[in-house]
């Protein structure tokens, strides 16, 4: 494989103060910060044609309300965060992949010229989501053409102006899918189903009704056993309450269900969250034992666009006082889940609080199911943070941590004490 | 018996899976004019587009039968061509595993086999010296032994290249022709095939899962009759190939060698094959609960793949047939040789099964004096890959780390990718953990109008018409 070797051979490394890996919104709008703040040199590594990630991808509303104050389609909002980014004088190279991150910030990456190396102070991962394929929900059935994740659809739709089938099913009810819907909508393809396996949509009640206006059978508690067809999509096998039955269709949009793409975190031997999949921080956005950072969607499955352009601005400031000597020593532990509902915390890792301003001033939790009750923040059996909750699954919680905490007062853990 | 010139060729092989492409490749370096009729857009589109990549040493395989033989001289040929023909060879090694009591008791006697087999350099190991070799197997194992010589090799370039190296020393590929019936007379066989008539001197059935239909239509009989028996396996992210250095294998029964745990040579850890007999020969369909059958029997084999993804899934079909040894026969009074039944070990013998048909076609070998030997784009992600190199146009598949040049380079020469599945297996592309999320707009692009077989139906991949929101 390619480990990166902090003492490694090959190209001459080019030296940066800050190297961010992933040119979406949380990556360009900590380089915006950064440069802002004075952090020195500071290069995004995208590995796409273009920077600006999902949203360019995206030819709809609404994005950009939180950052420019405004409503802008996704390629709109994308190229104003580009902009920005650059003109706050971040270096943005696309078409480059990162293949290993060193621990002490030596990171390999490859070009259509071949293989580069920098040497960073400071590397920021944000990579990003990846939509769950077909493959990993063991969906049964053939493997014809017709079957695509929401990000492939947009890219063939919104930059490619074309059809890649006209009467498709549309898996899954997360916010993405309402996307897909109107990604359909604009490409003139006439979905024939919207099917959810959970018995109400993922995304908010009131999204049931857009698929009714546009005309689209919403099935709930139903999943898709098999796509049929040899070279296209020519059936999708559903299960309901036990029944099998089967829905002509030519394609199938495999929507959401994001998980974290953090391969070059793991296959770069970096600290990975069991829970969240993503790259496992403390509340500065710090990757242990490493100079390595991490923020935006890689952290966990997916949050908006705005939230993740909020979050990359704010692990600007702790990169910044990491540089400057001024974070406390990184000496996070793990934060124990207990049994019950939650399935992820971010941050996982709690180091010694601080009075610079720390990039995540909440935990945040999910749910794997609904559930009403109080979570708190255990240490040493003494409650340190609590609230309330009563949420569906897979949104988002918010736990205000105590500033001024230290793991060596006991271990963390996190507990959901049900109604 | 007027055909064109350019339709007369001296062997005409149908099917061009792995064993047609190395028959192909055999007959052309000994001198002959042959043609490989393929009724698919593209090669290797049957049995031989899912198996589990691994090249065996025939340790195993049934003493005495034509199987093991041309297992053995496929193995040794492999390894001496590869290089020449710059194919992947990762030579890990294989442990036979024995999960209970019973299962310990037989391995004295496959590794006897093995001997008889001539693979002596098997080595019997404790369960802590196999617990050494492999510190993430499961504490059950209770004992095995190592076969060194078994290893991983790339199942698609390597056919690719057999055939390759037949088109470049002057062999003709027809694609989209399907065998539908023929004569013989005067010592030579006009074919009918979809794709028009073709005359040859001699008639190879490599036709794998319609082996019997072919020997049928041009003959009218059969000797056999193929039974197809559907292998499913579970893909793993390239970050559980670290779990295992091995070839993990159960101690085989009559009719399966087991499921197996393994790395492939693109990086990845595979689990599989199940083995199911069933009618259909044309739909190898992937199923839930098999597919979570597989993930707990890879969990029982290696407990930490628990924490790891499943990044793709697929099924293949062998092309079994009632008894077990291969169905290699020659009828030399029709010029006709049938190479049926060729089910879970054909990627392993097929240069040996291709030595096989030429010694017992009858036909007189001109070698040619100083062939091409084309070079194959190395996929191995043990090796160096093209996005190492400068020049290569950038990353596209941003998962499996393909670049444009690679997808550019599948699209043109003789054996031109015809279908979106024939330029992944070329390639890679898609194959990876998001399985198009990424790359599949600038494939569409890239693509269009260069395969046979569109990646975009033909009815709808038109343009939509609106505006371009983006570039």
């Amino acid at each position: 494989m390619n480990a990166a070797s902090d003492t490694g051979k090959g190209p001459q490394a080019e030296r940066a103060d800050v190297v961010i890996v992933g040119g979406g919104p949380a990556g360009l709008s900590a380089a915006r910060e950064l440069r802002r703040l004075g952090a020195g040199t500071v290069i995004i590594l995208e590995r796409d044609r273009e920077a600006g990630g999902i949203p360019r991808h995206c030819g709809h509303y609404p994005f950009g309300m939180r950052e420019f104050k405004r409503v802008l389609r996704g390629p709109d909002y994308a190229r104003r965060l580009v902009g920005a980014a650059r003109k706050a004088g971040a270096d943005i190279r696309t078409q480059s992949t990162v293949t290993a991150i060193g621990r002490q910030g030596r990171v390999e990456y490859t070009t259509p010229e071949g293989p580069m190396v920098l040497q960073a102070r400071a590397v920021l991962l944000a990579t990003g989501v990846r939509e769950t394929s077909r493959a990993s929900r063991l969906i049964g059935g053939e493997k014809p053409g017709g079957i695509l994740p929401t990000g492939a659809l947009q890219g063939i739709v919104y930059l490619n102006g074309e059809r890649p089938f006209s009467r498709p099913v549309i898996l899954g009810s997360e916010l993405v899918a309402f996307s897909a819907l109107m990604t359909c909508r604009h490409a003139g393809i006439r979905p024939v189903a919207m099917v959810e396996p959970g018995v109400r949509p993922s995304a908010f009640s009131l999204s049931r009704l857009l698929p009714l206006a546009m005309g689209v059978p919403y099935l709930s508690g139903t999943a898709v056993q098999a796509v049929l067809g040899r070279e296209r999509v020519e059936e999708v096998v559903i299960l309901h309450d036990g029944d099998t039955s089967s829905i002509v269709a030519d394609g199938i949009i495999v929507s959401g269900g994001f998980r974290p793409e953090a391969t070059v975190a793991v296959t770069s031997g970096l600290a990975v969250d069991p829970g969240s999949r993503g790259p496992q921080i403390d509340q500065f956005g710090r990757i242990e034992d490493s100079v390595c950072f991490a923020t935006g969607n890689v952290l966990r499955g997916v949050e908006t666009s705005g939230w993740c352009w909020s979050e990359g601005r704010r692990v600007a400031h702790a990169i910044v006082a990491a540089i400057r000597g001024q974070l406390p020593e990184d000496n996070g532990t793990t934060v124990q889940i207990g049994e019950g509902p939650i399935t992820l915390a971010v941050p996982a890792r709690l180091s010694n609080g601080s009075d610079a301003v720390p990039a995540h001033t909440h935990l945040q939790m999910r749910l794997d199911r609904p559930a009403r009750g109080v979570v708190q923040l255990m240490q040493a059996g003494k409650v340190i943070a609590s609230r309330s909750v009563n949420s569906l699954p897979d949104r988002r919680i918010l736990l205000r941590l105590p500033g001024n905490m230290s793991p060596t007062n006991g271990a963390f853990e996190l507990v959901f004490r049900e109604a | 018996m007027n055909a064109d010139r350019e339709n007369v060729f001296d062997v005409a092989v149908i099917g061009a899976g792995v064993v047609g492409c190395a028959i192909a490749r055999r007959f052309t370096l000994d001198g002959a004019r042959v043609v490989v009729v393929e009724k698919a857009a593209d090669v290797l589109d049957g049995a031989s587009k899912g198996n589990s990549a691994i090249l065996h040493t025939g340790f195993d395989a049934p003493e005495g039968s034509v199987e093991v033989r041309c297992m053995k001289e496929g193995y040794r040929l492999y390894r001496e061509i590869r290089q020449r023909l710059n194919l992947p060879l990762i030579e890990s090694g294989a442990l036979v595993l024995a999960w209970n009591r019973e299962q310990l008791s037989e391995l004295p006697s496959l590794m006897e086999r093995a001997h008889a087999n001539g693979v002596t350099d098997v080595e019997e190991l404790s369960r802590a010296q196999i617990l050494k070799l492999e510190p993430n197997l499961s504490e059950q194992v209770m004992g095995g032994f190592r076969v060194p010589g078994e290893s991983l090799i790339d199942p698609w370039s390597s056919a690719h290249a057999y055939l390759l190296q037949a088109l470049e020393n002057g062999a003709e590929l027809r694609r989209n022709s399907e065998v539908t019936g023929g004569s013989f007379s005067n010592g030579r066989w006009r074919i009918e095939t979809t794709g028009g008539a073709i005359e040859a001197g001699t008639v190879v059935n490599a036709a794998g899962l319609f082996g019997d239909v072919v020997d049928q239509r041009l003959t009218g009989k059969s000797w056999y009759q193929i039974r197809p028996r559907k292998g499913q396996f579970v893909v793993y992210d390239k970050p559980a190939a670290a779990l295992a250095d091995h070839i993990l294998l159960p101690v085989p029964t009559k009719t399966t060698k087991g499921i197996v745990v393994c790395r492939t040579a693109f990086g990845n850890l595979l689990v599989g094959p199940t083995a199911e007999e069933q009618e259909d020969r044309n739909h190898a369909l992937l199923d839930r609960e098999t597919m979570l059958g597989l993930i707990a029997k890879g969990e029982e084999v290696i407990p930490a793949l628990r924490s790891h993804e499943v990044t793709a899934i697929y099924a293949g079909l062998r092309p079994a047939t009632e008894e077990k040894d291969y169905r290699i026969r020659s009828d030399l009074a029709e010029n006709y040789i049938c190479v049926g039944g060729i089910r879970s070990t054909g990627l392993s013998a097929a240069l040996g099964i291709a030595d096989h048909v030429a010694e017992i076609s009858g036909r007189e070998a001109r070698p040619l004096a100083d062939p091409v030997w084309p070079q194959m784009p190395m996929l191995c992600e043990y090796e160096s890959r093209d996005w190492q190199e400068a020049g290569n146009g950038g990353v596209v598949c941003l998962c499996e780390l393909v670049t444009r040049r690679e997808i550019e380079n599948a699209m043109t020469g003789p054996l031109a990718a015809g279908s979106m599945g024939g330029l992944k297996r070329r390639t890679r592309v898609t194959m990876g953990r998001c399985q198009g999320f990424h790359c599949s707009a600038e494939l569409a692009r890239m693509t269009e109008g260069r395969l046979g077989q569109p990646m975009l139906a033909q009815t709808c991949g038109k343009k939509t018409g609106r505006e371009k929101t983006s570039q």
